[in-house]
């Protein structure tokens, strides 16, 4: 037999979570962004913890190791210098070649550098918090690269943090195009994996036409048009599959940034 | 109810869910992330009232939910439906007894999540789900099991160092005074 004390939580819960369903999205979005704010403290603690852990082991390095580092980072240097130079010149015949054909220029990104505060603590979604939000110029929808290749979007936008989805959740779809010739490209849709939320850095890629020549090792990037802007590095094919009695391909793409290491990421702004 | 007890239960329930969030060990490691919270659950509904089992559930849920990209809310009630369902059966559980916490929070964290799912995908949700949900869902369980017997140790520690403690039986009773005579 239950208590007067029981049937009054019981009702104030069910209560509070029945109108928390039923509120406007953007109303729930505002009640999530106040809330995570309480946790904001214990992020700056753990980004400071962070940093001085990295000062930390400075000390505990010893000099012949730094000495052989910068060596290293010198010979990488030039290397870099080399291609750079190399690029220079590609690109100034990419830009008389576009000017000559009458195409718009284009500038290289605007980014910013984030730093992955949190990830998403439910096992079957692909999102996390990074460290800018509106105050920093946060838009929802701007995507969110590393140096290997593209991570993921903005999905909301608060005022210090934004949360990112990344690739492989179910709400994140990414029109992709892969290279098969100098002017053969098949496109698809990069969408989450049919394997299973475990491979965190594999992705399935739909949608592709049934006579498409895509083949396991070729190279996927954006494809443009939409959220995305074109060229950005995804990942690779690992095999493919024919579907629908071969009337459509699908491939599983290996992601070229690592998606369980993820700490620091590039917001393309522009 | 000792309301700095349940002011740790709260902190350790904000703890946790910051765990979650910020350690990525277990997610690289085992491929899931253990959820603390139905374990933390279990202890309190043990030890405290129903009240401290709603406020716990709807704090612990919301923060949980703000953080992720489940609708809000949704981890409140699979929390609170645990809570309930212990509180109801108190008095046939053997809470002392650390095989009996084992079980409890192994049954707890494997509940929470597919009450939880049940509800998302009732809402119209699409979470990311396969065949490795189960070694998830699994590990979760294995888990949250293991991490029940700790909380209670963790919290009976506690309780020890912060709480009155029951005074000492003293050895006098009055009939078996000893009277000494002269000799």
């Amino acid at each position: 037999m239950l208590k007067k004390p029981h049937y009054i939580v019981v009702i104030l819960v069910v209560l509070a979570v029945v109108i928390l369903f039923k509120l406007p999205g953007q109303t729930v979005g505002r009640f999530k962004l106040a809330i995570s704010g309480l946790f904001l403290p214990l992020f700056g603690l753990a980004g400071s913890t962070h940093e001085a852990s990295l000062q930390a082991r400075g000390v505990f390095v010893s000099r012949r190791q730094l000495v052989d580092e910068v060596e290293e980072l010198k010979r990488q240097n030039d290397q870099l210098q080399f291609r750079l130079q190399q690029e220079r010149e590609t690109e100034f015949e990419n830009e008389r070649l576009r000017a000559a054909l009458g195409w718009a220029r284009k500038g290289p990104w605007q980014t910013r550098l984030a730093r992955i505060i949190a990830r998403d603590p439910a096992n079957w979604w692909r999102a996390a918090q990074i460290d800018l939000g509106r105050r920093d110029g946060m838009k929802p929808n701007l995507p969110v690269v590393t140096g290997a290749g593209l991570v993921g979007k903005i999905s909301s936008v608060g005022e210090t943090r934004s949360q990112v989805v990344l690739l492989g959740d179910p709400n994140l779809r990414v029109a992709a195009e892969i290279l098969l010739g100098r002017t053969n490209i098949e496109t698809g849709v990069i969408m989450s994996t049919s394997t299973g939320p475990q491979e965190n850095n594999m992705v399935d890629l739909g949608y592709l036409s049934g006579g498409s020549a895509i083949a396991p090792g070729q190279s996927v990037e954006t494809w443009g048009g939409g959220v995305f802007p074109s060229g950005i590095p995804i990942g690779r094919i690992v095999d493919v599959q024919t579907t629908d009695y071969g009337l459509s391909k699908e491939a599983r793409v290996q992601l070229w940034a690592s998606m369980n290491a993820l700490e620091e990421v590039w917001v393309i702004l522009q | 109810m000792n309301w700095l007890h349940v002011s740790f239960i709260l902190a350790a329930a904000y703890l946790a869910v910051f765990a979650e969030a910020s350690l990525n060990i277990p997610r690289n490691w085992i491929g899931a992330q253990v959820d603390l919270l139905p374990g933390l659950m279990v202890y309190t509904a043990l030890t405290n009232n129903i009240i401290v089992i709603g406020i716990l559930a709807l704090s612990a849920g919301l923060s949980f939910d703000a953080l992720s990209a489940n609708p809000l809310g949704v981890s409140v009630l699979p929390l609170f439906g645990i809570g309930f369902a212990i509180d109801r059966a108190r008095e046939l559980l053997w809470r002392d007894s650390v095989f009996a916490q084992f079980i409890l929070g192994g049954a707890a964290s494997a509940v929470q999540p597919l009450a939880t799912l049940f509800l998302m995908l009732n809402l119209g949700g699409a979470p990311l789900l396969g065949w490795r949900s189960l070694w998830q869902w699994f590990a979760m369980a294995a888990g949250g099991a293991v991490a029940t017997p700790v909380l209670f140790a963790f919290f009976d520690r506690i309780h020890q160092t912060f709480d009155y403690q029951p005074a000492a039986e003293s050895s006098f009773r009055p009939d078996r005074e000893i009277k000494r005579g002269r000799l």
